[in-house]
């Protein structure tokens, strides 16, 4: 083994492989609490496991990680169910309730930790909240066939083997109960009525929440731990409508931020010159929020760019069709086949750069002509025009008859309406209102 | 596990004595002390009175974003300063970068909750993990710089109250009072900005402005409440006050002043106690009183507290089961099966003076009695209005009219009567005969 490899192997591959264990288990989990807003649940139980994690220290007196499994579970489940107490019986809303908990339960923990610290126990929280990645190393063996053997896996850290098994029970959790957990999370309702207990699933996911923030916050610490359990589930939501893609894209998310967010922790200070690397634990945090930005802004279906330009799309073809029904009204005034000077016709529809792309449209589409005096309407324009303002006078007409509404009052709504008008619905419109005449006294075109 | 510092038998076992304590809270133990103790409690009422706004507008843990995101705030402005050579560990440069941090948090959030499809519990989950991630990286950059080492930032993180000085002290006084003031000065558009946005906004308030002034007295309240008690714990200040004078009170003129009197009651025992101990983070011990003050909130406040409740809760109960044992004794005379009190129902029975139960024979006095008919009337008549307007059947009505019976008012009675009148109500006074037969087991529930 060349000894770049080797050196990655012994002191990259660890902290990496724990680091996107932990972002993966929080983020497989994450997509129920971010579906059952309750998103801000591990940031709660992130916080209000210290004290849990700080008295099982200090009566085992060993970092070992059973007690502090062990206490940080307890005080994990015993903030769930104290959020769950505030929350019912002092009808506080939940976001609050969470609030009052797990900062009470904080300040206990810093409070343990500084008096342990006055008996010089070794203990701080930073390194809860910021994680110890960077310490996990392993040795391979140099020759590659004793890589399998009992003895060199027995010497991956056992942050490794914990996470790895916490990410296989979730999974395990969520193959097995993913019926109940959808339900569960969609229609808790309609759970209940069906025989099976929502609250009883939402004690058993605040438990798995609590186990997989647990088992992550020794290597990770907290930060990571929230972040995971909210940015890869929140944009799998945003480019997904349908649970299990949306899963699985949290997983992937998951897994690009640990092992991207440890590359250039790792290696990428050494690109723009810096000497030291950066904390992993945050670097991954930074790539997750990073991703989730490009999905709000870039994502195909419900990204910010994406709505705009359905909008803008919008706005163009219902600023082309104002531009047919006016050349239409000026016919019915001045007789066929009279034209309008453009600058005229964008100041009467009024929408800047939207009027010039849909004169362009326009046509493009063959819909208007060009001519020395201005635009006029072709034959396939008028076509469409006369079924728009069709559409815009029955709307008049049944907004005065049916609805009873004054005259002078329907333009507006008919004028937002007639863009959105079917052929179906002008037949029911005509039924109801009738042909003939609109309110103002114009001639309602035939179909 | 150490003592419990917050009892006074503790301070003296810990070397303060009595006379020590009582200094402190006078504000006569040296001038430092006082300071502490002073900036503390003002920064508690401020935090108490404008929490409180957003407490009641369901956006408890926008407060947690916003002081996590300071972080990267505080650590970009120390990196920027040093860069340019000045010293980076000023308030004045720390502080503008703490507000940087936390505008840049609540623009995120609120973009993101505008933008996109997420929820306002993702946002700010997400917001605060990234944002906070993004300051650990900054950290640890700063911790590899040459010059810096990060030691005056943790405090940040923590909070270290002994650090203040008489000029920080005053800088939080002028603050709070300012933030105060603009509380009362603004009082009215707050209220309705709360309680009714929509309302406020046809009314013509600028419902934005009001918002944008409400954020910005949150930003600055945790900014300065940034050095007293650290950002991982300036929500609770801005939390639990609120949270628990909203128990006392259902009116927004007393949540104020009493939200911030808790506030304030909490942050100076807080700092008092902290001052006396040594190892007794200030921030946590804050937190804790607060704590405290919940928690008695919650449990003993007069009509929204856990205890009256569960008082209102057995009254009813009694008095369901008294009526219920009242109904039997007068239906047996009719012929049904008799239904045992028990021996406690047959004390308040007893106590109540409506009955005498002897050998399991319960004989009605005059009061009993007219009680007793009371129910049975008000049960039959909602049982013959199931029948007549419902189209219940004769043998699903009986336990509708169980539960129904006990919250007729006299009002409703009357209503039932008159809607019955004619429709098969027998006698004018005198319980209407039960539409069922008495003896099917049917007795709802006589304990």
């Amino acid at each position: 083994m060349n000894p770049t490899l080797h050196e990655f192997v012994s002191l990259d591959a660890p902290p990496m492989f724990a680091g996107t264990l932990a972002a993966l288990c929080c983020g497989l989990l994450g997509n129920f609490l971010v579906l059952r807003r309750l998103s801000l649940m591990g940031d709660a139980v992130a916080h209000a496991v210290l004290p849990g994690i700080v008295v099982a220290f200090l009566i085992a007196g060993t970092r070992a990680s059973l007690p502090m499994f062990v206490g940080a579970a307890a005080s994990g489940l015993l903030a769930a169910a104290l959020i769950e107490v505030v929350r019912r019986f002092g009808r506080v809303e939940t976001g609050a309730a969470m609030g009052v908990v797990f900062t009470i339960l904080f300040a206990l923990g810093v409070l343990l930790i500084e008096r342990a610290a006055a008996r010089h126990v070794d203990l701080d929280a930073d390194c809860v909240l910021h994680g110890q990645l960077e310490t996990l190393f392993w040795f391979p063996p140099e020759d590659p066939s004793e890589f399998w053997t009992a003895g060199t896996l027995a010497a991956v850290p056992r942050q490794v083997w914990t996470l790895g098994l916490t990410t296989l029970i979730a999974i395990a959790f969520i193959a097995a109960f993913f019926k109940e957990l959808r339900l569960a999370a969609f229609d808790p309702a309609l759970a209940s009525s069906l025989g099976f207990s929502a609250g009883l699933m939402h004690f058993a996911l605040m438990a798995m929440v609590a186990a997989a923030a647990v088992a992550s916050f020794e290597a990770v610490g907290s930060i990571l731990v929230i972040a995971m359990f909210v940015c890869p589930a929140a944009t799998a939501r945003l480019l997904t409508d349908r649970l299990l893609p949306q899963i699985v894209v949290s997983a992937a998310v998951a897994v690009v931020a640990g092992v991207g967010g440890y590359l250039l922790a790792a290696f990428g200070p050494g690109w723009i010159g810096l000497p030291n690397a950066v904390n992993a634990a945050g670097m991954m945090t930074l790539v997750a929020g990073a991703i989730l930005a490009a999905a709000a802004v870039l994502g195909p279906r419900h990204g910010v760019l994406a709505r705009k330009r359905r909008l803008a799309r919008l706005a163009r073809s219902i600023a082309r069709e104002d531009v047919l029904g006016l050349l239409y009204r000026v016919e019915e005034v001045r007789g066929p086949g009279t034209a309008l000077a453009q600058a005229d016709v964008r100041r009467a529809i009024d929408s800047g750069a939207a009027a010039r792309r849909a004169l362009r449209d326009a046509r493009r589409a063959g819909e208007v002509v060009p001519t020395p005096e201005g635009l006029r309407l072709a034959d396939a324009g008028r076509a469409r025009a006369r079924s728009l303002v069709r559409s815009h006078r029955l709307w008049e007409t049944y907004l005065v008859k049916v609805l009873g509404l004054r005259p002078d009052h329907v333009h507006a709504t008919a004028m937002d309406l007639e863009h959105v008008t079917d052929a179906e619905m002008a037949r029911r419109l005509a039924e109801r209102g009738g042909e003939g005449m609109d309110p103002h006294h114009r001639p309602i075109p035939p179909a | 596990m150490p003592s419990s510092p917050s009892t006074i038998a503790g301070l003296t076992q810990q070397g303060a004595t009595l006379d020590e304590l009582w200094r402190t809270l006078t504000l006569q133990a040296g001038y430092n002390a006082a300071i502490v103790v002073l900036g503390a409690t003002l920064l508690g009422i401020a935090g108490g009175v404008v929490g409180s706004f957003v407490v009641l507008r369901k956006r408890a843990l926008l407060g947690d974003a916003l002081s996590h995101a300071a972080l990267p705030g505080i650590a970009g402005a120390f990196i920027v300063a040093t860069l340019f050579g000045a010293q980076g560990r000023s308030l004045g440069v720390l502080l503008p970068g703490a507000a940087a941090g936390c505008i840049a948090g609540v623009l995120a959030v609120q973009a993101i909750v505008r933008w996109t499809r997420l929820r306002d519990d993702a946002a700010i989950a997400a917001v605060l993990s990234v944002f906070f991630g993004a300051g650990i990286v900054l950290l640890s950059v700063i911790q590899s710089m040459p010059t810096g080492d990060q030691g005056g930032l943790a405090s940040f993180i923590y909070g270290q109250t002994a650090a203040m000085n008489a000029r920080d002290a005053t800088l939080i006084a002028a603050v709070a009072l300012a933030s105060i003031a603009s509380v009362a000065l603004l009082f009215k558009e707050f209220r309705l900005a709360c309680f009714d946005r929509e309302f406020a906004a046809v009314q013509g308030w600028p419902v934005g402005a009001i918002d944008l002034a409400m954020t910005g007295l949150l930003v600055v309240v945790t900014i300065i409440g940034l050095q007293a008690v650290g950002l991982l714990l300036i929500v609770a200040l801005l939390i639990i006050p609120p949270a628990a004078a909203r128990f006392w009170t259902e009116r927004l003129r007393v949540m104020l002043p009493l939200s911030g009197t808790l506030g304030g009651l909490s942050a100076y025992l807080g700092a008092c106690v902290s001052a006396l101990l040594p190892h007794a983070p200030t921030g946590a011990l804050i937190v804790l009183a607060a704590g405290a003050v919940f928690a008695i909130s919650i449990t003993l406040a007069p009509s929204r507290g856990v205890v009256a409740s569960i008082v209102r809760l057995l009254r009813l109960r009694v008095r369901i089961a008294v009526d219920h044992a009242l109904r039997t004794a007068v239906e047996r005379a009719d012929g049904a099966r008799a239904a045992q009190p028990g021996r406690t129902l047959a004390l308040i029975l007893r106590m109540g003076g409506h009955a005498r139960v002897s050998d399991g024979r319960v004989e009605l006095t005059p009061r009993g009695t007219e009680r007793a008919r009371r129910v049975v009337r008000a049960h039959r008549l909602w049982e013959r209005y199931l029948i007549e307007y419902a189209d219940a059947a004769p043998s699903h009505v009986d336990l509708s009219a169980d539960a129904v019976e006990h919250s007729l008012s006299p009002a409703l009675v009357a209503e039932l009567e008159a809607a019955l009148r004619g429709r098969g109500l027998p006698a004018a006074n005198g319980p209407p005969n039960s539409p069922h037969p008495l003896d099917a087991g049917q007795q709802g529930g006589a304990a």
